[in-house]
C-alpha cells in the first residue's frame, strides 16, 4: 500500500495539533464526519486536540457529551448505522471500560452479524500510556483488550507526522478503529530519561508536517531505525526508548514501529527477523497476556529455523500502573537495553 | 441511644408462584377512556401525572372511549387485526418448528402483538426501529419482507440473509427500518439515539425508535439512552415493553416495584406515557403522538406498553417453574387480538367468519412460506450457508491474517 503523499507546504508540529489537523481536514472534507466526546466541543479538549473545531464547524458537528463512555460509543454506532463518520473521543484510555460492551459487542460485530446491512465507521481517540506521572487510571495501554476483538482495528502512532496521516486513514476506514495515542508523546518525543530535558517536537524532523491531506496506510508498519543485529518490535513511546537504547549500548538494532497493532504488517517483521535472526519486543502495557505474547508467537511460527536466540520481551511489569514507582515500572532505555544484550548473547 | 431493629434484605417478590393466583393490583390501571391526551409540543414537566396513569381506549365493551381515540381507517384496522394474528400464527408455526428440531431456537411475542404493529403502523418509511428480539410484529407490518426470508433466517439455511451468522430471530432488515437485533440486552436504545441525534445533524426529517424490555431498563444503556435523548432533544421514541417478565425475573425486580417505566422518563426530563400495550388503538394513538412530537422537534417521548408475556420466554425456558400456569388467562388487560377483534365485529367491520376466514389463510400463508425456506436446506441437514463466509465481513477488505486462516479451513 502506497502512502497518499502530501507535497504541499509543512510546518512543525506537535502531536497534537497534527491530530488536530487531520479531524479539521476531515471535518472539511466530508461532511458526515462529527467529532464529539467528553469536553471536546467549546473548550476544545482536556489536551487541546479539538481546539477551534467547534467554532469553525459548528455544534452539530463538534460537540460535548455527558459523562458517558458506553453512551458515546453507542450514540456513535447509531450514528454509523444513519452513515455519519464519527470521531469520539475517551477522555482516557484507562476510562474505554465502561464502553466496552458497545465496542466489543456492536461496533465490532456490527458488519458481521448484519452482512454489511449496518456498518460501523467509527473512530474511537483515546490518549493511552503512562510516564507522566498518570497513577492508575492515567497510565494505562489497554491495546491487547482490543487486539483480541475481531471486527477492530487498533492503531498507535509516534509521531506527529504518522499521527495526522494515520488518523486521516482511520477516519477514512469503514472499519471501526482504535485510535490510541500516547499522551507522553503529545508534546514531543520521550526516551525514557526523565532526568533529562524535555525536546519538543519542533526540534525533531517527524515533527515536520504537511498543513494539507495526506494519509499513512493502515497496517502498513515503519522501520523507524535500520539495523542488522537485532529486530525490535514496537510502538508508542517505546519507540524512543528503543532507540536510546540501541544508542547506548551500541547495538545495531532496527526498530520497526508497528504503527497499526493488529490487523498488522507481518511481511515487514517478517522480512526483519528474517535478516536479523533476533528478536525483541518492547511494549508499555503489562506482560502476560500483552500484545508481545501474539507478537512472539507469530515470529515463532513465522521465523523458527531463522532465530538464533529466544525472543525477549520487555513490558511493564503484570501489576496495575503506579503513580510513585514510575521509573521502576515504566520501561526505560535500561530494561530495554539489558533484553538486547541477552538478544545478543551466543 | 435508642434501639433500632435490625436492618433486612428487601428481595422482591412477584405475588403468583407455580400454584397460586397473581395478585394484580400493582399494575394501577385507569379506566378506557380517562388519561388526558396532552397536546404534542407540551412541556414533560407538565405531563407528570401521565407516568402513574395509564392510557386505554377500548374499554371492556370494545368500545373505543376518551381522548386517545385514533382517527384511523377501517382499512388501517384490518391490517392491524391482520398483521397481528399474523404474528401469532407465524410464532405458533416456529415454535412447532422448533420442537420439530428443524431450527435450534425460537422466541414467540405471544400477547405483544399489538405495540410493534400499530407501532410499525404509524411510523413512515425512512423511520428506523432498533428492536429487541421480541419486536417481530414490526417485520409482519411490513408487506415487503417476506416470510420466507424470515424463515431462512430461522433455519440458518442457504438462502439465509444473515448466511448463518447469527442466533434464530435475530433479524437484520434494513430496508423495512429494522436495525440488526444484537443478543447483547439494551445496546440498541442507546443506538436508537444516536440514529435519531444523526438524522437531527444532517437536517432530515426520519425519526428513530427504540425498543427495550422491562428486565434490560437495569442495563446501563437504558440510562445513558434516556440522557443522551434529553440531553440533545433527540428525534426518539423510546418504547419500554413490560410484560411483567426478564425469564423467571418479575417485573419488581427490574425497579418495577412501587413506581413505573414511565416514570424513568420523566425523572430525565422526557416526555413519558404508559400506556395499555394490549389495546390497539391506544397503541396506535400514543405512537402517532410520540412520533407527531419528534418529526416536529418536540423531542424525545419515553413510551412504557404494559403488557404480558403470553408465553415462555424462549423455547428454553418453562414459565409455570416460576409463574401460575393460567397467569395470562388473569391478566386484566386481556388480550390484545380478542380485544381490537370485539371492538371490529361491534363496529359492523369484521366478523367471526371473516376472522376465522383470515386466520385460515394466514396458516395457509405461513405453512407455505415454511415449506419453501425449507427448500433451501436448515442448520439440521448441514445445508447452510458456505465455511467460507464465515470469514467475510468481518472487516469491509478481509485482512491477511484472516486470509491464512480461510486457507487453513479450506486445506
Amino acid at each position: 500500500m502506497a502512502s497518499a503523499i502530501n507535497k504541499g507546504p509543512t510546518r512543525p508540529m506537535t502531536m497534537i495539533q497534527a491530530l488536530r489537523s487531520a479531524m479539521d481536514i476531515m471535518l472539511e472534507r466530508d461532511s458526515n464526519v462529527v467529532v464529539f466526546g467528553q469536553d471536546v466541543g467549546y473548550f476544545g479538549g482536556v489536551f487541546r486536540c479539538t481546539e477551534g473545531l467547534q467554532a469553525k464547524y459548528g455544534k452539530s458537528r463538534v460537540f460535548d457529551t455527558p459523562i458517558s463512555e458506553g453512551g458515546i460509543v453507542g450514540a456513535a454506532v447509531g450514528m454509523g448505522a444513519y452513515g455519519l463518520r464519527p470521531v469520539v473521543e475517551i477522555q482516557f484510555a484507562d476510562y474505554f471500560y465502561p464502553a466496552s460492551d458497545q465496542i466489543v459487542s456492536e461496533a465490532a460485530r456490527l458488519r458481521y452479524r448484519s452482512v454489511g446491512e449496518f456498518t460501523a465507521p467509527l473512530t474511537i481517540r483515546m490518549p493511552c500510556g503512562g510516564g507522566i506521572y498518570g497513577g492508575q487510571t492515567h497510565s494505562q495501554s489497554p491495546e491487547a483488550l482490543f487486539t483480541h476483538v475481531s471486527g477492530l482495528r487498533t492503531v498507535m502512532p509516534s509521531n506527529p507526522y504518522d499521527a495526522k496521516g494515520l488518523l486521516i486513514a482511520s477516519i477514512e476506514n469503514d472499519d471501526p478503529v482504535i485510535f490510541l495515542e500516547p499522551k507522553r508523546l503529545y508534546n514531543g518525543p520521550f526516551d525514557g530519561h526523565h532526568d533529562r530535558p524535555i525536546v519538543p517536537w519542533s526540534k525533531h524532523p517527524l515533527g515536520e508536517v504537511p498543513e494539507g491531506y495526506y494519509t499513512v496506510p493502515l497496517e502498513s508498519a515503519s522501520v523507524f531505525r535500520k539495523g542488522a543485529a537485532l529486530t525490535v518490535l514496537t510502538y508508542g513511546t517505546m519507540v524512543f526508548v528503543s532507540e536510546a537504547a540501541a544508542q547506548e549500548t551500541g547495538i545495531d538494532a532496527e526498530i520497526i514501529d508497528l504503527r497499526s497493532i493488529w490487523p498488522l504488517d507481518l511481511d515487514a517483521i517478517v522480512k526483519s527477523v528474517k535478516k536479523t535472526g533476533r528478536c525483541v519486543v518492547v511494549h508499555e502495557a503489562t506482560r502476560t497476556s500483552g500484545f508481545g505474547a501474539e507478537l512472539i508467537a507469530l515470529v515463532q511460527e513465522h521465523c523458527f529455523y531463522h532465530l538464533e536466540t529466544p525472543i525477549e520481551r520487555v513490558t511493564g511489569w503484570d501489576t496495575p500502573y503506579p503513580h510513585a514507582q514510575e521509573w521502576a515500572y515504566f520501561p526505560g532505555p535500561g530494561r530495554v537495553g539489558a533484553a538486547f544484550k541477552r538478544a545478543m548473547e551466543d | 441511644m435508642s434501639q433500632t431493629p435490625p436492618l433486612h434484605l428487601h428481595v422482591p417478590e412477584p405475588t403468583g408462584r407455580p400454584g397460586c393466583h397473581t395478585d394484580f393490583s400493582y399494575l394501577h390501571l385507569s379506566p378506557a377512556g380517562t388519561v388526558r391526551r396532552p397536546p404534542v409540543d407540551a412541556d414533560h414537566i407538565d405531563m407528570g401525572d401521565l407516568v402513574y396513569a395509564l392510557v386505554r381506549v377500548l374499554d371492556d365493551d370494545g368500545q373505543a372511549v376518551g381522548p386517545w381515540a385514533p382517527s384511523i381507517s377501517t382499512e388501517l384496522l384490518r391490517k392491524g387485526l391482520r398483521t397481528m394474528l399474523k404474528t401469532r400464527i407465524f410464532d405458533a408455526r416456529m415454535l412447532i418448528a422448533q420442537r420439530q428440531k428443524k431450527l435450534s431456537f425460537y422466541m414467540q411475542s405471544l400477547g405483544e402483538e399489538a405495540i410493534g404493529t400499530a407501532h410499525g403502523m404509524a411510523l413512515s418509511e425512512g423511520d428506523m426501529c432498533f428492536p429487541s428480539y421480541r419486536q417481530q410484529s414490526l417485520l409482519m407490518v411490513r408487506d415487503d419482507v417476506p416470510l420466507v426470508d424470515l424463515i431462512c433466517q430461522l433455519l440458518s439455511n442457504q438462502r439465509d440473509p444473515l448466511k448463518g451468522r447469527q442466533l434464530p430471530v435475530l433479524y437484520s432488515v434494513r430496508r423495512a427500518g429494522f436495525f440488526s437485533v444484537s443478543g447483547n440486552l439494551a445496546t440498541q436504545f442507546i443506538q436508537a439515539v444516536g440514529w435519531g441525534m444523526a438524522s437531527a445533524i444532517k437536517g432530515d426529517n426520519k425519526i428513530a425508535s427504540g425498543w427495550i424490555g422491562d428486565g434490560a431498563t437495569a442495563e446501563s444503556d437504558f440510562h445513558t439512552a434516556l440522557t443522551f435523548a434529553h440531553v440533545y432533544q433527540a428525534p426518539v421514541i423510546l418504547n419500554v415493553v413490560n410484560n411483567q417478565w426478564a425469564i423467571s425475573t418479575f417485573q419488581a425486580l427490574a425497579g418495577g416495584e412501587r413506581t413505573t417505566f414511565a416514570a424513568r422518563g420523566a425523572g430525565c426530563g422526557i416526555a413519558s406515557l404508559r400506556v395499555d400495550g394490549n389495546d390497539f388503538l391506544a397503541v396506535y394513538a400514543a405512537s402517532q403522538w410520540a412520533i407527531e412530537r419528534a418529526r416536529n422537534n418536540f423531542g424525545p417521548t419515553l413510551i412504557e406498553w404494559v403488557s404480558y408475556r403470553g408465553g415462555p420466554h424462549s423455547t428454553s425456558d418453562d414459565p409455570s417453574k416460576y409463574r401460575p400456569a393460567d397467569d395470562w388467562a388473569q391478566f386484566p388487560l386481556g388480550d390484545p387480538i380478542e380485544r381490537l377483534k370485539r371492538h371490529m365485529i361491534g363496529r359492523a367491520i369484521w366478523s367471526e367468519e371473516e376472522h376465522e376466514e383470515t386466520r385460515k389463510e394466514l396458516e395457509a400463508e405461513v405453512v407455505a412460506a415454511q415449506k419453501e425456506a425449507e427448500r433451501y436446506g436448515s442448520l439440521a441437514n448441514g445445508h447452510t450457508f458456505s465455511n467460507i463466509s464465515m470469514f467475510e465481513d468481518v472487516y469491509k477488505d478481509m485482512p491477511q491474517h484472516l486470509r491464512r486462516q480461510l486457507a487453513q479451513l479450506e486445506r
